[in-house]
C-alpha cells in the first residue's frame, strides 16, 4: 500500500488496482468546518483531473479532482450526512471514494509524503 | 503569516493572535477570520451564550451640532430629526440615483450625533460627511468597537457595568464599563440580543480581556459575523447591498420613516419615491435551497423554465438553520414567499424557495 498526493490537496491510497481519494489534513484544516460534500456517481468513469466532487466549508466550496482516471467503484455515502468527519478523520474515516484506474502510471506523477510536505508548506 | 505592509491593526490585533485566531486581510485590515474554536462552533456560541467581535475596523464618528440632525438628513433617506435622545436608528447614504453608497447606524446622544459606518466605505463616507456638514464632523480614530453579542451578553455586561441591563434594543448611554469610560448602544449585527461598545483604544484590550473572562464567553471571528448575519437577514455592504441597488429594492423601507418618504430631501429622493409608490423592478429576498448544496454569491437564480430572474448576493451555511441559506434579488413577480425559483450551482439547477427573513427569529430586547 502506498499513499500518494496531488497538488489539490488529496491523498491517494493505492491498493491493488483501486485509489481511494481523500483530502489531506492540511486541505481541511484550510477549508475550516465542513458542511456539505458532494460524490461522484459509482460507475461513473472519470478522467484524471475531472471534477469528481466538490467540498465546501462554511467559508468556501472546493472542487475535488480526480487524482487519476478511471472508474469509481465506491463513494463514501456516509460523508453526505456527516460532512464534519472530513474534519476529524480526514486520511480515515473522511475518505471520498474509490477509484479502479485505468492507467497505473497516472501514479507516477502524483508526490509522495516528502513531496507533499514540502507543497503543502512544510 | 504572509506579510502585509499595507494592512491596517486594531487595538486589539495582538489578543487575536495570542487567542489563536487565523488572521486575514479584510477591507484594508488584518482582522481574525476565526479562533481555534472554528466558524459552526462559534456560530453556535453566540447563538447560545455570548460572542466578542472585534468591529474596531469600522467608522467611528461624532456629528456636532444642534442642526446636526437636520444636517445628516441631507445625505440619508432615514427620520434622524425625529430620533429621540438616546436613541439609535439603522439608515444608508443614497446617491443621486438612489444608489446605496453605505449603511449605517446613527445615535443620538444628546449633545451630538455618533455614527458607526462600515471600514471598506469610511474614508468615502467621511469625506462626504465633511464635505456636506464641515467641520462640525469629527472622526474617532481613538475608539475601538467592541460587540458583545448572544442571549448571554446582558448578564456579563452587567457584571461590569450594571447599568448596561436597563438599557433597551436599540439605544444608547454613556456608561463606565470596568471603569472604563464608553459609549455603549444596545444592538449589533447578528440577530441576538446584545451591545456594542466604543472604548478608549488604549483601553480596548483589557476590556476585551475582562469580557473574555467570562465563562459564557468566546471570541467570535469575521466568519461566524457572516454566518450570523446572513440567518438574521441583514445586508452587507458592498455584496447585498451597493450603489446599483436602491434601498427599497433592499426591502430597507421599513428604515425611512413616514415623514422623509412624503418631503424627500435627500439624495435619489426622486427614484426612491417613485419605488415606494409603484414598487421596484426587483426585491431582495431570502432564498432556501431544498437540497444541501450552499449557493454562494454570484449564483443565478432562475425561473422554473430556466429562465435568468435575479442573482444570489449573499449565500452559504446557516449553522443555526443546519442547512444552507442565501439571499439574492429576484424580479419582483418572483419576491412572494413560498414562490418555487431554481439556483444554478456548478451549471446544475437546484430547487430553491424564496422565504421570508430573517432565517432565525431575532432575540431583540425590545423596550
Amino acid at each position: 500500500m502506498t499513499v500518494k498526493y496531488t497538488e489539490d490537496h488529496e491523498w491517494v491510497r493505492v491498493e491493488g488496482g483501486v485509489a481511494t481519494v481523500g483530502i489531506t489534513d492540511h486541505a481541511q484544516e484550510q477549508l475550516g468546518d465542513v458542511v456539505f460534500v458532494e460524490l461522484p456517481d459509482t460507475g461513473q468513469t472519470v478522467a484524471r483531473g475531472d471534477a469528481s466532487g466538490v467540498v465546501e466549508s462554511v467559508k468556501a466550496a472546493s472542487e475535488i479532482y480526480a487524482p487519476v482516471s478511471g472508474e469509481i467503484v465506491e463513494v463514501n455515502q456516509a460523508l453526505v450526512d456527516t460532512p464534519g468527519t472530513v474534519n476529524s478523520d480526514p486520511t480515515g474515516a473522511g475518505w471520498f471514494y474509490k477509484i479502479k484506474f485505468s492507467d497505473p502510471s497516472e501514479l507516477d506523477g502524483l508526490m509522495d509524503e516528502a513531496a507533499y510536505k514540502a507543497h503543502a508548506g512544510g | 503569516m504572509t506579510d502585509s505592509p499595507n494592512l491596517k491593526t486594531t487595538p486589539l490585533t495582538a489578543l487575536h493572535e495570542s487567542l489563536g485566531g487565523k488572521m486575514v486581510p479584510f477591507a484594508g485590515y488584518m482582522m481574525p477570520v476565526q479562533f481555534p474554536l472554528g466558524v459552526l462552533s462559534e456560530h453556535r456560541h453566540t447563538r447560545a451564550k455570548a460572542g466578542l467581535f472585534d468591529v474596531s475596523h469600522m467608522g467611528q464618528l461624532r456629528i456636532d451640532g444642534h442642526d446636526a440632525g437636520s444636517r445628516l438628513e441631507t445625505l440619508v433617506p432615514g427620520d434622524i430629526v425625529g430620533l429621540g435622545t438616546g436613541r439609535m436608528r439603522y439608515t444608508q447614504f443614497t446617491n443621486a440615483d438612489g444608489g446605496i453608497l453605505d449603511d449605517l447606524m446613527v445615535t443620538n446622544a444628546g449633545d451630538h450625533l455618533f455614527v458607526v459606518v462600515n471600514a471598506a466605505c469610511k474614508e468615502a463616507d467621511t469625506a462626504l460627511l465633511k464635505g456636506s456638514l464641515g467641520k462640525a464632523v469629527v472622526e474617532l480614530p481613538d475608539r475601538a468597537l467592541l460587540a458583545l453579542q448572544g442571549p448571554a451578553a446582558e448578564g456579563v455586561l452587567k457584571t461590569l457595568a450594571p447599568a448596561a441591563a436597563e438599557m433597551a434594543f436599540m439605544t444608547y448611554a454613556a456608561m463606565d464599563v470596568a471603569g472604563i469610560p464608553c459609549f455603549v448602544t444596545r444592538s449589533g449585527y447578528t440577530g441576538e440580543d446584545g451591545y456594542e461598545i466604543s472604548v478608549p483604544a488604549d483601553r480596548a484590550a483589557t476590556l476585551a480581556e475582562q469580557l473574555l473572562a467570562h465563562p459564557d464567553v468566546e471570541p467570535i471571528g469575521l466568519g461566524a459575523r457572516d454566518s450570523l448575519r446572513l440567518e438574521a437577514g441583514l445586508c452587507l455592504y458592498g455584496h447585498d447591498i451597493d450603489t446599483t441597488t436602491s434601498p427599497i429594492e433592499a426591502a430597507l423601507t421599513w428604515s425611512i420613516g413616514k415623514r422623509r418618504r412624503e418631503e424627500g430631501g435627500f439624495p435619489g429622493a426622486v427614484r426612491i419615491q417613485s419605488e415606494i409608490a409603484n414598487g421596484p423592478a426587483r426585491r431582495r429576498v431570502g432564498i432556501k435551497p431544498e437540497g444541501r448544496a450552499p449557493a454562494r454569491e454570484g449564483t443565478e437564480i432562475t425561473d422554473a423554465d430556466g429562465r435568468a430572474i435575479g442573482q444570489v448576493t449573499s449565500g452559504g451555511f446557516g449553522p443555526s438553520v443546519d442547512g444552507p441559506v442565501a439571499m439574492g434579488y429576484v424580479e419582483t413577480g418572483f419576491a412572494k414567499d413560498g414562490t418555487a425559483v431554481q439556483l444554478v450551482v456548478r451549471g446544475k439547477p437546484m430547487p430553491a424557495r424564496v422565504t421570508r427573513l430573517p432565517f432565525v427569529a431575532p432575540g431583540y430586547k425590545r423596550g
